[in-house]
């Protein structure tokens, strides 16, 4: 495995990104044989070009939190990516459509670390013990790959999708707060479409906390105090066209609208 | 169909048929298969099953609304609910054993079912009239079951076999509704101590309040009154799951504690 392949595909998958060009599975053609742990290699680079281009970290989001899709992929752990400050999208901005490829949308619970999260043998009582604050978030997914059709080292390679995030308004202390009965009601064009609540995330939004801050332990990383933390979609993700307005309204933590522009 | 008559002798066919498949846990084919029933036929038939269930000293204590998440009105290509009756053999007690042999296809739903402290008359009952007659919300599991077999229904074979009721097991902590807003009051469903489905009150139909709505102004059409002590169903916040002999399916709700439907274990018989 060399360092330039690594670079290259990280290259290929911001061009994808910038040009909003859907493409092929890595795993496909170029790098059959890419592995997990080397596509976080890529995820890194990814995220080192967005750095030196002045983007700043804020934090990380899980994927694959529901332990029907882990099941479907063959895994028992969510997958990480990596935030920046260029992925929030502010209240009450319409999503850029002629900025993403296939975006879709995804009602959230996230977390804001007061604390260090270092693993391994991180517990659910611990990750929420390092909570400092919870909200209601939506996240905006946009694969660079078409149809979303991807293998697990190519979603990671790929940053796990990650497009815009948007942070609901109240900030919650987790104090008191049962996550895994949080409830969401998804609203698309005025119609209920989804409801759930966090136990949709890996039994609930602390274990995912746990789960991540372990997997990164293996590679050598934690996530620092004052990071957010998105935790993985509730429901299932709506597709964003158009005209489409979104809605999330969560039991304690506010409501989200949002229209795509 | 040979005029009145002609439709009268099927819709008590249909009711007879549909009577013997419940008392033989034997399920038919769907009727939409052999005969294109409308609504409103279909709730004849409905109705000859629940005067034939009253003259064997069955004693309605409410209703069900159904087909209230946008998922199943999309699945059976309708835009609208629909009820059935409720009896008193009906109510199952939270952790009471379900002998396996009671229902053919059970399937289990979490709701967030109400008592109702007032009669309502429909037509004419708004959201502020229903709030102000509701006594209770209580946790429940409601208890599907089809006697079409394997399920394969149509909007009028769901009406005709009394809306795929089959029993309602109710939780014991009741909560008053004030200061609640039952839309964002989340529900966790388990089967065997898993997760299956999680889902919030907005899946009925916006918000579980409108069910009620809809159920008496539906009703009240039709003449009939629903009277104060009734207990409604006003619709699944999930989607539902099958039970099989020996599972435990729970629910817990936001506020509203949990409840639990134990199967039992099939007898050798």
């Amino acid at each position: 495995m060399s360092r330039e392949r690594i670079i290259a595909t990280a290259a290929a998958l911001r061009e994808a990104e910038r040009r909003r060009t859907a493409r092929g599975r890595i795993t496909a053609a170029e790098w059959p044989d890419l592995d997990v742990e080397t596509a976080y290699a890529v995820q890194r680079a990814l995220i080192e070009a967005r750095l030196a281009d002045g983007e700043r970290r804020v934090g990380i989001k899980l994927g694959l939190t529901s332990r029907a899709k882990q099941e479907r992929m063959g895994i028992d752990s969510p997958l990480t990516a990596v935030l920046t400050d260029a992925h929030i999208l502010p209240a009450d901005v319409p999503v850029p459509l002629d900025r993403l490829i296939q975006p879709r949308a995804e009602p959230e619970i996230v977390f804001v670390l007061g604390r260090e999260l270092a693993g391994p043998g991180v517990t659910a009582a611990a990750a929420l013990a390092a909570v400092d604050h919870v909200l209601g978030g939506i996240e905006i997914i946009d694969s660079r790959f078409l149809g979303y059709d991807f293998a697990l080292p190519d979603v990671v390679a790929d940053n796990a999708s990650t497009a815009l995030l948007v942070l609901g308004p109240e900030l919650v202390p987790p104090l008191g707060l049962d996550l895994t009965l949080e409830a969401v009601a998804l609203t698309v064009d005025g119609e209920v479409t989804a409801t759930a609540t966090g136990a949709a995330v890996q039994g609930s939004p602390a274990e995912a906390l746990a789960l991540a801050a372990n997997a990164l332990a293996d590679r050598g990383e934690s996530i620092p105090a004052g990071s957010i933390v998105f935790t993985g979609g509730m429901t299932d993700a709506v597709p964003l066209t158009a005209g489409t307005v979104v809605s999330a309204e969560f039991t304690s933590l506010g409501s989200i609208h949002l229209s795509a522009g | 169909m040979d005029g009145e008559v002609g439709m009268q002798e099927e819709i008590d066919r249909i009711a007879a048929q549909l009577l013997a498949a419940r008392r033989d846990g034997a399920p038919i084919p769907p009727i939409s298969e052999r005969i294109a029933l409308g609504q409103d036929e279909a709730y004849r038939v409905q109705l000859a099953q629940v005067d034939a269930w009253r003259r064997e000293g069955r004693r309605v204590i409410g209703y069900k609304v159904g087909l209230t998440s946008r998922a199943i009105q999309r699945q059976l290509g309708v835009d609208q609910p629909d009820f059935g009756h409720l009896f008193d053999d009906d109510v199952v007690l939270s952790g009471e054993p379900i002998p396996a042999g009671r229902f053919i296809q059970p399937r289990v739903e979490p709701e967030i079912a109400f008592v109702l402290g007032r009669g309502l008359e429909g037509p004419g009952v708004t959201v502020a009239d229903a709030i102000r007659a509701i006594d209770v919300a209580v946790a429940s599991l409601e208890i599907i079951d089809s006697r079409i077999a394997d399920w394969r229904i149509t909007l009028p074979d769901t009406i005709a076999d009394n809306a795929s009721a089959g029993a309602v097991v109710l939780g014991t902590a009741p909560v008053a509704l004030a200061g609640r807003d039952l839309r964002l009051t989340g529900g966790i469903l388990r089967r065997n101590g898993r997760i299956v489905h999680t889902g919030a009150g907005a899946a009925v139909l916006g918000s579980p309040v409108s069910a009620l709505v809809w159920l008496v102004n539906t009703l009240g059409r039709a003449g009939t009154a629903v009277e104060a002590g009734s207990v409604v169903l006003p619709g699944a916040i999930t989607a539902a799951v099958p039970a099989e002999p020996g599972d435990v399916i729970s629910a817990d709700f936001a506020g509203l504690g949990s409840v639990t439907a134990r199967f039992a274990v099939a007898s050798a018989d």
